[in-house]
């Protein structure tokens, strides 16, 4: 199972992971962080199918991505 | 149940947070780029060139050695650098004002010289740092500060086709260019740019990896619609691929042909 | 080792390499292209390397990445080439980095002429570039002083981390003299390793960053009184300068520095023939100068001479040294013409008549 990590206080709310996530879990909240952006969450972990097209597309190294047991990658990267 | 970290921070980037604006995809390149350096286990003897622009706070953000150098002048350093150390891995990240603009010459002849360095050139149309400028690669039309009615071609020329200059040299080098609006076209970028410093620690030749990048601030538009503002404006300008290897066959110089009638 | 004839900018370039400089970045102009000819038939056969730049600020900023990088590494230029490299020489002082740079002057401004001058004074010793930094100027008056005063700069440089200017003229870099290059040569400066160079971090040390940006007021400020703190040390320990003839009385003394110097010391025989007292004082280091030591050797005379090959330069710094304590004359030639030790000689016994009046009227 797939899990996504979102370091809220790096998180800049620019919403690209948002954008660019093809199950659509992702979403900014309601709180801001340290710096007054309101910052990305996953809405629906669930739903992740860990392609970490979220992870590529964040400017700011805020997503981390971990796996429990094993884990198809769709590509190479 | 074991649990593996699949995605994270690479070593060769420094665990800080950035001052870019937010979307800016500046931070995307850096992590590439440190994702490299990681994989070919260069990190611990790389020394990149951080010159003006609003990357020149990336002698903050590697966790390699830096130097900071003047608006235009990274190549030069760089040759400074690796002539003095060839052991050195040297990479100059450099943005479209002071690549293209201030620092033209520095680039075309550290290039024609073929120094075995990489060149990291992100090319977001517009000068960042200052306050959104007209850059030599503003698009026509596209409004800057200092062309508040759109880029006039007839003013002030064409955008410059940085890779496309580059790859008319003799001297063999890497040219290509990429771009990282989408997670997709991040995934090519970083292959490009793996093919660029793998070429320098093979000391094969010189590499330049031109990256198209977005700039939300000074375009005036959110991060989302800037990605989508590179896809539909910027690419079809700045086609994206590689346009020189150093193995390739050297263009012939030959005049371009004959119009007819 | 013996002596040998060389021509100033070759003996500037084969001190670089005894000084055991591996590398110059430099380009074409005249009256300095022996040093780059040198050394680019030179350097290979030590090892060294060898790059024209495309331009000298490119090749300022080609020894500011060598020497961030913890080599020792020199360039040379003249006058409109320095020009150029100020924004350069600006950020190696900002980011404490050690370089030596070579100016043959030629005549200014603008592109000007090829032959000798000393128009550069201000420029080299009051800053070219922006900001509070300073260059530690040695001004040699011959070929072997340039070749000696070169291997120092690469030792005062590194000690002090600062850009070290050895300031010559067309004259120093065209004629030839004998020079010897002792073979063994101890540093004339305590020197220990490059701890602070970027050469890749190697995992075992924090990484090094060579940079002269600081975003934050109060640590540039607190950056700037360290590079003072600098130069005053350098102000306290490596004046040098000579006085020539200031053991019998004098009544002129005459103030040059460089090859004009040379010309006022035969002047000076000139004088002595004829009875007149007259006196050299020569600075060396042009920075930092030799206020207090000046004062010195005006005190017995009566009246000050400055030579220049220029509109009047080093004379601002005599004023300051002597603070009205004296009447100061200039002789200065400027455009590549020289000054001739008939014409020093001259002026000097205009000066002594001029001072034999005013004792009649006194």
């Amino acid at each position: 199972m797939p899990q996504i990590l979102i370091d809220r206080d790096l998180c800049k709310g620019c919403e690209l992971c948002v954008n660019a996530c093809p199950q659509k879990i992702l979403a900014l909240g309601q709180e801001i962080n340290a710096k007054g952006y309101f910052f990305a969450s996953v809405v629906e972990q669930k739903r992740c199918i860990g392609c970490r097209l979220c992870c590529i597309t964040c400017p700011d190294v805020a997503i981390q991505m971990r796996v429990s047991g094993t884990m198809y990658h769709y590509f190479a990267y | 149940m074991v649990e593996t970290v699949v995605f994270a921070r690479p070593q060769a980037l420094a665990p800080v947070p950035t001052h870019y604006c937010p979307g800016c995809t500046h931070g995307v390149i850096h992590r590439l780029v440190a994702e490299v350096l990681d994989e070919l286990g260069l990190a611990q003897r790389t020394v990149g060139i951080a010159p003006v622009g609003c990357s020149v706070l990336a002698y903050n953000y590697f966790s390699t050695d830096f130097h900071e150098a003047a608006h235009g002048r990274a190549p030069a350093v760089a040759t400074g650098v690796k002539r003095a150390r060839p052991d050195l891995i040297v990479f100059a990240y450099q943005g479209d004002g002071d690549l293209a603009s201030i620092g033209m010459a520095e680039i075309v002849h550290c290039a024609n010289r073929g120094e075995k360095i990489t060149v990291v050139f992100v090319n977001n149309a517009i000068y960042g740092m200052t306050g959104g400028q007209m850059a030599p690669t503003t698009l026509p039309g596209q409004v800057a500060t200092t062309c508040p009615l759109g880029r006039d071609v007839s003013l002030a020329g064409y955008p410059i086709r940085v890779a496309e200059l580059l790859a008319t040299l003799r001297t063999p080098a890497f040219v290509a260019r990429a771009a990282v609006h989408t997670p997709l076209h991040a995934v090519t970028a970083k292959e490009m740019l793996r093919r660029a410093f793998r070429y320098q620690a093979e000391g094969t030749c010189f590499s330049l990896v031109e990256v198209l990048s977005t700039c939300p601030t000074n375009w005036g538009m959110p991060p989302v619609e800037a990605t989508e503002w590179v896809e539909k404006n910027m690419v079809p300008y700045y086609p994206l691929g590689v346009f020189k290897t150093p193995e390739g066959v050297d263009r012939a110089p030959r005049p371009a042909p004959a119009e007819e009638g | 080792m013996a002596k040998k004839l060389m021509k100033g900018c070759e003996a500037i370039g084969e001190a670089a390499i005894k000084a055991g400089c591996k590398l110059f970045f430099g380009y074409p102009i005249t009256p300095q292209n022996e040093i780059p000819e040198y050394m680019a038939h030179r350097l290979p056969q030590v090892g060294g390397t060898f790059v024209q730049a495309e331009s000298e600020v490119a090749a300022s900023n080609m020894i500011y990445g060598a020497a961030g990088s913890g080599e020792r590494v020199f360039t040379s230029s003249s006058s409109p080439g320095i020009s150029l490299m100020q924004e350069g020489i600006s950020y190696i002082a900002g980011s404490e980095l050690p370089v030596v740079i070579v100016n043959i002057m030629r005549a200014g401004p603008g592109l000007g002429g090829i032959l000798p001058s000393q128009s550069d004074y201000f420029q080299a010793t009051k800053g070219g570039g922006h900001g509070d930094y300073r260059l530690l100027v040695l001004a040699p008056w011959s070929v072997q002083e340039a070749a000696d005063l070169v291997q120092d700069a690469f030792d005062l440089a590194d000690y002090y981390r600062n850009p070290v200017m050895v300031l010559g003229d067309g004259l120093i870099g065209q004629m030839m003299e004998p020079v010897e290059f002792r073979a063994e040569r101890t540093p004339c400066k305590p020197l220990s390793p490059k701890a602070w160079a970027a050469t890749g971090c190697n995992g075992d040390r924090p990484t090094n960053i060579i940079n002269s940006l600081f975003l934050d007021p109060e640590v540039l400020e607190r950056h700037n009184q360290k590079l003072k703190a600098k130069y005053d040390l350098m102000v306290r320990d490596e004046v040098r300068c000579a006085a020539y003839g200031t053991d019998r009385p004098y009544e002129v003394l005459i103030v040059a520095y460089g090859t004009v110097a040379r010309v006022c010391s035969t002047a000076l025989d000139d004088l002595r023939e004829d009875g007149v007292g007259a006196a050299l004082f020569r600075p060396i280091t042009l920075f930092p100068f030799p206020y207090a030591e000046l004062r010195a050797a005006a005190e017995t005379a009566r009246a000050v001479l400055v030579v220049e090959l220029s509109t009047g330069q080093m004379i601002e710094d005599v004023r300051l040294a002597l603070e009205g304590s004296r009447p100061i004359h200039f002789l200065g030639r400027q455009g590549g013409m020289l000054i001739s030790p008939e014409a020093v000689a001259e002026r000097v016994n205009a000066i002594c008549a001029g001072l034999r009046a005013e004792v009649r009227h006194g």
